[in-house]
């Protein structure tokens, strides 16, 4: 065994072990400079997308908005899931992290792949999107350095994987493994699907760039490219969701109500998330409806039942566990007590609400089959997945990053009142980005778009004044936003660079094992009706009559379209 | 501390069901299903769902049976481009090309009478978006996409694409009138 030392942190009681830690730090550190990058290109585009202001020429437009998706979509989120699964592994498992040597070459080569794709993109040339759709052809090292972190991805993914063995075998628990390293599991399986799908895609278009193949046809690479596009957002809500259930615990105690009904939600994910690629393709030529609606649909809905059952989880354990406290006045008075000051605690339910509602709706209507011809490439698409993405992962990360500043980076949180409002600031701001990006799809607006007022076109089309109005408002909500990221990583920044040092606590050669959670006390008497939490099932059914409206008029909107068949 | 530590009880999966939860999942399966079939009943009793007919093509081929509409139907021209208008008859098959930058041709309809459109594009994929109906459909390099078209109103379209194309990918606008 490797002479390593382990660290119980004084304000956490969570352990350390040295090796994961600095690794931990190193990917959250590169996480965070990718999101400061990608934060900086969004200016960009927002100002740009924002028709009165209409600032960068195209070329310059296109290329700033291929490197914000990649950088936000895949290094920050990347970097910062590795970090979270080690976390879930070495720390949450009290052992030592597996191959760490092996685990740093890991981080070269996602931090050499990282660069070398941004270079790339910024020396013009390879603006083609972060779908990269063949025939169009981006220089041959923005594939490599794709591939190159994807390669590095996966090592880390195999080096949780480790870390679980080391755990288990040195008999560093007891029982089975928490809930959060559960999700992360689930996280890291979908990682080693998603990596795999993109190599085999990109590596053949690598070799297409090189000269060394003459085609990879279109459709094959669309159908394979979304198995890792849109896997990857897979990656992100199995590790967002098991990010949840640990800030529930930390910030309440909260224990999960069922360790059964949680792990079974995730157990779908793993079967049935990855299927929901199709939700790219249900407007493409050569593919069957038999396929599309079984795909789509994650097999019947499989993979919505379990979001579904942790949306009610979630904030159901923590009803439960504020009601035990005393605060158990009519249906709300657990959720009016929250530590709503909390920065991890606000941005946790800002980003579990408005993934629910505006992410998990409308991201439910665009993937059904027929409805998806409403919004196929409209503006509706980037206001989704800015509520699932944004919202749902990069909020729930910067939640976290409050509750990791003084417990993994040892450092009093600079400025904690610009922290405190910072959920409030980004989350309702990008709430109402995507919201008012969603209402100019709906209009037909085109994503992906340099110029609404179609400049130099032989037959220009005049969208409606509505179209230009949301347009507009998406350009300011996207403008606060941007401020409320700034802020995030201005404290985030600061706090790692002049914050005051922590105490680091005990250091000690020996790992202390972890126990099991204390038993649930006896028949719980607080609640209503014989649940645990009606304010919750009364959230939930509000969030269901939502859907339900939404849902249906679609349909009705569809129903008055051209006959198609 | 609970879902950051080993559960509490090793047989954890034995551990009865909560009535909040149960209830839910009922619910939460029920509306599942709901959607599923939504889309099945749709195919059999709606009138918009995307045909699958799909052929392999090439720009030559394309071209060619895209040009013989247009040189038995075209009507009138337009624009300085002399793009041709082709107004073809009910129930024909009818050809539209998207490429660098532009929709070829103009095709003009009859309100509530049925057209085979081919769809395809001669380089990169391009997006059919018609506005201001708002029906979005991928179109993919080398494959023939046939869909039926029924217009259920008459007026002037556009055709925005809405995949992006490259540099002049904001004047690549079609037109399509219906009668």
């Amino acid at each position: 065994m490797t002479a390593t030392t382990y660290r119980t942190c004084p304000r956490s009681g969570l352990q350390f072990e040295s090796q994961a830690e600095k690794l931990m730090i190193a990917n959250a550190v590169a996480a965070v400079v990718a999101l400061l990058v990608g934060g900086l290109l969004a200016i960009g585009v927002v100002l740009t997308r924002w028709p009165a202001v209409h600032w960068l020429a195209a070329d310059t437009f296109y290329m700033v908005l291929t490197a914000h998706g990649i950088d936000m979509l895949i290094f920050w989120i990347i970097f910062f899931e590795v970090a979270v699964l080690y976390f879930a592994s070495s720390t949450l498992l009290r052992c030592r992290i597996a191959t760490p040597k092996i685990a740093w070459a890991g981080f070269a080569l996602m931090l050499i792949g990282a660069v070398m794709n941004n270079l790339t993109v910024f020396q013009g040339g390879s603006s083609v999107m972060m779908t990269s759709y063949v025939p169009m052809m981006a220089s041959s090292w923005f594939y490599l350095g794709l591939i190159l972190f994807a390669v590095g991805a996966l090592v880390a993914c195999f080096v949780f994987f480790g870390t679980l063995v080391v755990a288990k075998r040195e008999k560093t628990y007891e029982g089975s493994v928490p809930l959060v390293t559960f999700g992360a599991i689930t996280a890291a399986i979908i990682a080693v699907f998603t990596i795999v799908s993109g190599a085999i895609i990109l590596i053949p278009t690598y070799l297409m760039a090189l000269g060394f193949i003459n085609e990879v046809d279109p459709l094959i690479y669309r159908t394979i490219w979304w198995a890792f596009g849109h896997s990857s957002q897979q990656i992100n809500v199995a590790a967002h969701i098991s990010i949840w259930y640990a800030v529930a615990a930390i910030a309440f105690g909260a224990k999960p109500m069922s360790e059964r009904v949680s792990r079974g939600a995730f157990l779908l994910y793993i079967l049935f998330l990855q299927l929901a690629s199709a939700h790219h393709l249900l407007a493409d030529p050569g593919i069957s409806t038999e396929w599309k609606v079984v795909n789509t649909s994650y097999f019947m809905y499989f993979a919505v039942l379990a979001s579904m059952i942790h949306a009610l989880s979630i904030p159901g354990a923590m009803e439960v566990a504020q009601r035990a406290k005393g605060y158990n006045k009519g249906l709300f008075e657990w959720l009016r007590k929250a530590p709503w000051g909390n920065p991890a605690f606000s941005g946790v339910f800002i980003s579990l609400v408005g993934f629910g509602f505006l992410g998990g709706i409308s991201g439910v209507m665009m993937g059904t089959e027929q409805l998806n011809l409403l919004i196929h490439n409209t503006i509706y698409v980037p206001g989704h997945f800015h509520a699932t993405v944004v919202i749902g992962t990069t909020l729930t990360f910067m939640a976290l990053t409050y509750f990791l500043i003084p417990v993994l980076f040892r450092r009093e949180m600079i400025s904690p009142g610009l922290a405190k409002i910072q959920p409030y600031l980004f989350g309702f701001s990008m709430y109402f980005f995507c919201l008012v990006m969603m209402g100019a799809g709906t209009l037909g607006v085109s994503r992906r778009h340099w110029d609404m007022a179609f400049s130099g076109a032989a037959l220009a089309y005049e969208w409606p004044g509505a179209a230009y109005l949301m347009m507009g408002l998406v350009g300011i909500g996207g403008m606060a936003a941007i401020v409320g990221g700034g802020i995030y990583i201005y404290v985030t920044v600061g706090s790692i660079l002049w914050g005051k040092k922590l105490d680091a606590g005990v250091v000690s050669a020996k790992f202390t094992p972890v126990g099991r959670a204390a038993p649930t006390a006896a028949a719980q008497t607080y609640g209503s009706a014989g649940f645990v939490a009606p304010g919750t099932f009364v959230l939930a059914m509000f969030f269901l009559v939502s859907f339900v409206l939404y849902y249906f008029i679609n349909w009705k909107y569809l129903g008055q379209l051209w006959g198609l068949s | 501390m609970s879902a950051i530590l080993p559960p509490s009880e090793r047989l954890w999966w034995k551990h009865p069901l909560d009535r909040l939860e149960a209830v839910w999942i009922v619910i939460a399966f029920i509306w599942c299903m709901v959607m599923f079939f939504m889309m099945v009943f749709w195919h059999v009793y709606g009138k918009q769902n995307l045909a699958t007919e799909t052929y392999k093509t090439t720009p030559e081929k394309f071209t060619v049976a895209t040009q013989a509409m247009v040189d038995k139907y075209t009507v009138r021209t337009e624009t300085d481009q002399d793009i041709p208008v082709v107004h073809p008859p009910e129930g024909s098959d009818i050809y539209l090309i998207g490429r660098l930058w532009n929709w070829w041709p103009i095709l003009e309809l009859e309100k509530n009478k049925s057209y085979k459109l081919h769809l395809t594009s001669l380089d990169y994929n391009h997006g059919f978006s018609l506005q201001p109906t708002n029906i979005n459909i991928q179109v993919v390099p080398g494959y023939e996409h046939v869909i039926k078209v029924t217009p259920n109103e008459s007026g002037t379209f556009s055709i925005i694409c809405n995949e992006f194309c490259g540099i002049n990918h904001h004047t690549m606008v079609g037109r399509l009138y219906v009668k």
